[in-house]
């Protein structure tokens, strides 16, 4: 077949809505985008570990330590899946994390931002994960059979922390003058960084056109955007707090709410490494890397250690 | 002693031996928590991160029956929250090794073996507790220590005899934490549970499982003791500062 039928057959699956598995052909460019997406997506489950995961020790009940310990647990399994769907695409799981680590592989800037106060617990859930399953449920339906599969499980609990998350701010909004306080504190700093997890608006957006064609995405990253804004700003009322942007507003000829301008220049400079936390995640991600080296190490020279002493026993 | 304070007096043994376990639990679940996010490998990070909730929930469990106790017969306010958070140093009656700092994998996982496989034992025996309450909890607990126990022994066997840089590491945490296993088997006055009877089997697990990761038991030499009666290590006032931290901030308030 010449390189046009192949990629003639190619689209024809994406359009009659058949997944592409990891075997059959398809254009580099789609496995590129793919990888690049996938490993990601994983390495944000991991990095995202970091900031929810630096609450676990104060957490302030048992029932919320159990809980935020299962939440945090919840990412390092959604972590491995998709290096295992990526995996799929040709590249291991060690070269993902070395790219990781060493600072050549991004993942979400959202998890460049501090958890400074418990209320950050609560308002990650609910506004970073609300984020995040938006673009999750799109991706359940991605053309990439693997990367489809994994995110049908991955919604499932991501929408389990998101409810957990809201609950989380629904006791504070109820507490004491200080837990209110605190509360409104959280949403004030989530906010704005939450609407950046969409990406750049459509019109600055290089990838997006042919990840529409090929169906890695099924919306654009306004229309993702906006979908958000329109469920928070319902949600919000039931926690009797307010969003940090006096521009929303209902617009009855869109049908959707208006919202104020993103600013484009920290979301720029944190993607270029200039947040709050870029530095302290990727030293954490190394150092752990480092002091894990030898227990990896030990874990395979044990394992040959055994493989030779079966194969001398069966010879 | 007359009969009305022979019954204070075993309710107040049961209270004190409920709180030890429940201690016992959430300080090695704290510590362990630690390693959340931090695992020198993801599916290790995982598996310990499984110990840790089993220890919390353990915890809860044998807290909330504390709680139950403490409200029926001494008419105190008690919840699992308030004997966690509120309680100090003193009162706390967690065996010192669950308060030691973790240190590497190494002085992790040889923690959890020698732990787990104490812990079993005592489970094993709690099952047949008169009390109906602690046997149910001992019960419900077995499986998931026996995993614990499984789960470390294969990592101290893995350790033991993996490369000479792994050895030596779980050489150290011999070093480190043998006299912290000696605890296990001095009985403090509250406890139902003859634990000096435990002992020559734990011995016997610890002395399979070394043969097999080519490690030596060191000789008898000096335990140290205390946590059961609340006299602990310095870092006991560290774990319950970060631990009790917003409860105390704010007193009263509901999270």
């Amino acid at each position: 077949m010449s390189l046009h039928d192949l990629e003639k057959t190619f689209q024809d699956k994406i359009d009659k809505e058949i997944k592409i598995e990891p075997k059959d052909w398809m254009p580099e460019a789609y496995r590129k985008t793919n990888l690049r997406q996938i490993s990601q997506h994983a390495h944000s489950e991991i990095v995202g570990m970091l900031p929810e995961g630096n609450w676990i020790t104060r957490a302030p009940s048992l029932k919320r330590k159990a809980i935020l310990i299962a939440k945090v647990q919840d990412e390092a399994g959604h972590g491995l899946y998709l290096y295992s769907a990526a995996e799929t695409l040709g590249t291991s799981r060690e070269q993902m994390v070395e790219d990781l680590n060493s600072g050549k592989a991004k993942y979400s800037s959202i998890f460049n931002y501090p958890t400074l106060t418990w209320a950050d617990m609560g308002a990650v859930g609910w506004l970073v994960d609300g984020a995040a399953i938006l673009n999750q449920v799109m991706l359940c339906r991605t053309s990439y059979g693997p990367y489809a599969r994994a995110m049908v499980r991955i919604c499932k609990e991501e929408s389990f922390h998101q409810r957990q998350g809201f609950e989380t701010l629904l006791v504070l909004s109820k507490g004491t003058k200080e837990q209110k306080a605190m509360c409104q504190d959280a949403i004030n700093r989530w906010w704005w960084p939450s609407l950046m997890m969409f990406g750049p608006k459509d019109s600055e957006s290089t990838n997006s056109d042919q990840s529409i064609k090929w169906k890695i995405k099924r919306k654009t990253n306004d229309e993702l955007r906006q979908q958000f804004v329109d469920m928070i700003t319902e949600q919000i009322k039931l926690l009797g707090m307010t969003l940090p942007d006096e521009s929303i507003r209902w617009n009855k000829q869109r049908n959707h709410y208006d919202f104020g301008e993103i600013n484009w220049d920290e979301f720029w400079s944190v993607v270029k490494g200039n947040g709050p936390c870029n530095k302290q995640r990727l030293e954490a991600k190394n150092k752990d890397h480092q002091e894990g080296l030898w227990v990896r190490k030990a874990a395979l020279a044990y394992a040959e250690k055994k493989r030779l002493r079966v194969t001398v026993k069966v010879a | 002693m007359n009969q009305h304070q022979q019954i204070n007096e075993s309710i107040k043994c049961l209270i004190d031996q409920t709180l030890h376990l429940a201690d016992t639990c959430l300080i090695l679940g704290q510590r362990n928590s630690e390693w959340c996010a931090h695992g020198p490998i993801l599916e290790q990070d995982i598996a310990i991160t499984n110990i840790t909730l089993d220890l919390i929930g353990q915890a809860r469990n044998f807290y909330q029956y504390a709680a139950k106790l403490l409200v029926e017969y001494e008419q105190k306010q008690a919840t699992e929250d308030t004997l966690a958070y509120l309680r100090t140093e003193r009162e706390f009656k967690n065996l010192l090794i669950c308060e030691l700092p973790n240190g590497d994998w190494a002085n992790t996982i040889l923690r959890q073996f020698f732990f787990s496989t104490f812990q079993v034992l005592l489970f094993e025996e709690m099952s047949h507790s008169k009390d109906a309450q602690l046997s149910a909890i001992a019960i419900k607990s077995i499986k998931e220590t026996n995993y614990h126990v499984k789960w470390s022994s294969e990592w101290v066997i893995r350790l033991g005899d993996g490369t000479a840089e792994s050895k030596e590491r779980m050489i150290n945490a011999v070093d480190n934490l043998w006299m912290y296993t000696g605890e296990f088997f001095i009985p403090a006055k509250y406890e139902t549970i003859d634990v000096v009877l435990l002992k020559e089997k734990w011995l016997q697990k610890v002395k399979e499982v070394f043969d097999e990761a080519t490690l030596i038991i060191p000789d008898k030499g000096f335990m140290q003791s205390g946590g059961k009666l609340g006299a602990h290590t310095e870092h006991l006032g560290f774990i319950l500062s970060e631990l009790q931290y917003l409860q105390r901030v704010h007193p009263g308030a509901e999270w």
